[in-house]
């Protein structure tokens, strides 16, 4: 059963076939990736662009490294300035970056909806990996993966995304993802970081770090974007470890094993603290290798599609 | 030259007419209104007007032309030609240009541009320098010299102790303050904030970045007595309180564009930015609010907020590409279509809104089809079935939703300054 899209712009809307798919795929090339030699011809003779028009390193790191591991030809094209600074438009950057012949394109881009956009105007099959503070799908499936991995399971888990929820696409792609796939979702943070509307997605809040230990199986903790964040949606990032951190006191109170994910990268001593970033219950890292997997699974099963 | 218009439907609310006739016009003048003998049909263009509508000539009172400064977009010339098109013989042109018109050289140079044109085309000066907020324009030479309103629009009057100054000034002449109503700290967004804005994880524009202002001038306006004019109103709260302000008989008027009676943020699903604009588009409760306050007269006239944009500009990415849609061409149609054949408004309503009202508020003469009075008139025929073309709008832009939109109702021709715009073309008569 092929995916029933060819591109993977978000996981609104994605059916459960479909991530259970790429899940299942993504079993197969972890273990390619604990061989010796870690490639397979997959992909060979096809080319991928990856068009970064944010700064990103871990996320453009491991497609490439995906895209190496399945033999594909691979180019970067990174850019921290808009197209608008740059004169040419975006449009026309597509147009010639197509004109040169390829099949997929990885795109990055700080404005939601550039995905979609670029379905009208490419052929190639397009892969979402963040637009603005729309969605960021990969991570929410490399998220899923590592829950799946640690717990054998998604549905019936409790999992609660801490941080800032109104600007995280992280958050997004997981609150759609993890429903589908049965799991029950809340969100935990200020209010000044909850978006308008959330819980008519089926969301449970809470503002109490404590009670979201408490009552969670999985903990999936955003970075506090200190640029973004201290002054206006929080005091200061201070206040924000007082009330919202997560400590390894505070889940040492609950007597339980409760399962840690971070998309990276940490902010020791804010979001969360080094014991807890460092300690038994963290799959960060397994986070970043599952990450490669998943995304090889991505690649290849639009890669091959007909 | 002499035109007839037979058997024609006359509607003017403000003559309380609604009456089939025949109008005979000479040399842009009414000469008789009534049967016609065989002699005045057969020396005449006769536009057969069987089943059409002649209303007062429509007016719309929020239109950008462009000029001066942007010229690739629009002129006052393609601007005109686009509202002829539309059906409207007046439009109102606002003072975001470059330099922004809050000198008399620049009313004198747009109204110089408009001279000969069928479309009476009127400036609305800048309220402060720059639209800047800081100091008042130069708006008793501004009146000199032409201008109908002031307004900041684009932004609200910034500073509320200008804004006092500036009602206070304008009161003199009882010349409407025109505001664009949005607290600029709660606006960085690129739609409506609510569950939309979050699921398409894109910044969101709060209704209340617009009831705070709306909330302030209508305060300010029953503090100084001057009259307040709310551009474009989108939210249903901000309609909730110009319906109170009325209630008890603070100055303040309203008018609505066609799109927040359209659409909902449903449209921004597409990430078309030609959903773009600001107010954004908001949701069916504000929408619905907007139906009753266009049905109970709290919205007194709806103007197009007509935004022309290059497709280079228009075509970018959603949180960069630039606010506005195009208006003129397809008003008349999205208000038959939307409000009088689904049984919003009347026809004569909608007359109110698009032709009598928009000129009450700034103060000009109101078309009145009497023997002796200059014929400036839209003749409109309802029922007229057609699809939006945007490859043949009049208008130097394209940046318009409703390309492709299937409409019933239409204007057939009009009639003002002694010239006639019919079947494309213009000619004098």
């Amino acid at each position: 059963m092929p995916l029933s899209s060819r591109h993977l712009l978000g996981l609104n809307g994605v059916p459960r076939e479909d991530i259970e798919l790429i899940l299942d795929t993504a079993i197969t090339f972890r273990e390619v990736l604990d061989r010796p030699i870690k490639k397979v011809p997959t992909l060979q003779g096809k080319t991928i662009v990856n068009l970064f028009y944010e700064n990103s390193t871990r996320t453009r790191i491991s497609f490439e490294l995906a895209q190496k591991r399945l033999s594909a030809d691979t180019v970067n094209f990174s850019t921290s300035t808009s197209s608008t600074k740059k004169g040419e438009t975006f449009k026309d950057t597509v147009r010639n970056i197509e004109a040169m012949k390829l099949d997929m394109i990885v795109v990055r881009h700080e404005s939601a909806g550039v995905p979609l956009y670029l379905t009208k105007i490419s052929n190639a099959n397009i892969i979402n990996a963040g637009d603005g503070l729309h969605e960021h799908p990969t991570q929410a499936l490399l998220d899923m993966y590592s829950i799946k991995e640690r717990l054998g399971k998604i549905e019936g888990l409790k999992v609660c995304i801490v941080g800032d929820v109104a600007h995280s696409r992280v958050a997004l792609s997981n609150i759609f993802g993890l429903k589908t796939m049965g799991a029950q979702v809340s969100v935990c943070g200020p209010a000044t970081m909850m978006p308008l509307g959330i819980e008519k997605l089926g969301v449970k809040v809470y503002h109490d770090i404590n009670k979201a230990i408490a009552e969670n199986d999985v903990l999936n903790i955003l970075r506090i974007q200190l640029e973004r964040n201290a002054g206006s949606t929080i005091p200061s990032t201070r206040e924000y470890h007082n009330y919202y951190g997560v400590t390894a006191e505070r889940i040492s109170n609950y007597n339980k094993e409760i399962v840690i994910l971070h998309p990276g990268p940490i902010n020791r001593g804010v979001e969360i603290t080094s014991e807890v970033a460092d300690g038994p219950y963290q799959v960060i890292l397994d986070q970043v290798t599952n990450g490669v997997a998943i995304r090889m699974a991505v690649l290849y099963l639009l890669g091959t599609m007909h | 030259m002499q035109i007839v218009l037979k058997n024609v439907l006359l509607i003017n609310p403000a003559q309380n007419l609604n009456s089939k006739s025949s109008l005979l016009i000479e040399d842009g003048i009414i000469k008789k209104n009534g049967e016609l003998d065989d002699s005045e049909i057969k020396n005449s263009e006769v536009i057969d007007c069987e089943g059409k509508i002649a209303a007062p000539g429509l007016f719309d009172m929020h239109v950008h032309l462009r000029e001066p400064g942007r010229e690739d977009e629009e002129t006052v010339q393609t601007g005109s030609n686009a509202a002829a098109a539309g059906g409207f013989t007046g439009i109102a042109c606002m003072p975001n240009t470059s330099p922004d018109i809050d000198s008399a050289e620049t009313v004198r140079f747009i109204i110089e541009k408009a001279k000969n044109h069928m479309v009476d085309v009127y400036p609305v000066g800048a309220a402060t320098l720059g639209r800047k907020g800081e100091a008042l324009a130069p708006i008793n030479e501004l009146v000199e010299a032409g201008i109908v309103a002031v307004s900041d629009d684009g932004v609200a009057i910034k500073n509320a102790s200008i804004l006092r100054s500036v009602l206070e000034y304008c009161g003199m002449f009882d010349l409407p303050v025109i505001e664009h109503c949005e607290d600029p700290t709660l606006a960085n967004g690129a739609m409506n904030e609510g569950l939309n804005s979050t699921l398409l994880g894109l910044n969101g524009i709060p209704t209340i970045a617009e009831d705070l202002i709306v909330m302030r001038d209508i305060m300010m306006s029953e503090f100084t007595g001057s009259r307040v004019h709310i551009a474009h109103i989108s939210s249903a709260k901000s309609v909730e309180m110009v319906r109170e302000a009325k209630k008890k008989g603070i100055k303040v008027t309203a008018e609505v564009a066609p799109h927040h009676f359209t659409f909902t943020d449903d449209q921004i699903k597409s990430y078309d930015t030609n959903y773009k604009m600001n107010p954004p588009l908001r949701t069916k409760n504000d929408l619905d609010e907007i139906i009753k306050g266009l049905k109970d007269g709290t919205i007194d006239c709806i103007a197009s907020d007509h935004a022309p944009h290059s497709i280079e500009e228009k075509e970018m990415e959603f949180i960069y590409a630039p606010n506005g849609i195009l208006g003129l061409e397809t008003q008349l149609g999205i208000a038959l279509s939307e409000l009088v054949h689904k049984k919003v408004l009347s026809i004569e309503q909608l007359i109110e809104k698009l032709s009598i009202n928009p000129r009450k508020i700034l103060n000009l003469p109101i078309p009145k089809f009497e023997v002796g009075e200059a014929a400036n008139l839209t003749i409109i025929d309802p029922d007229f079935v057609w699809t939006v073309d945007h490859s043949q709008f009049k208008s130097k832009s394209k940046n318009s939703p409703y390309d492709k939109r299937l409409l019933t109702g239409k204007s057939i021709a009009v009639i003002n300054n002694k010239k006639m715009y019919i079947n494309g073309k213009f000619s004098n008569i």
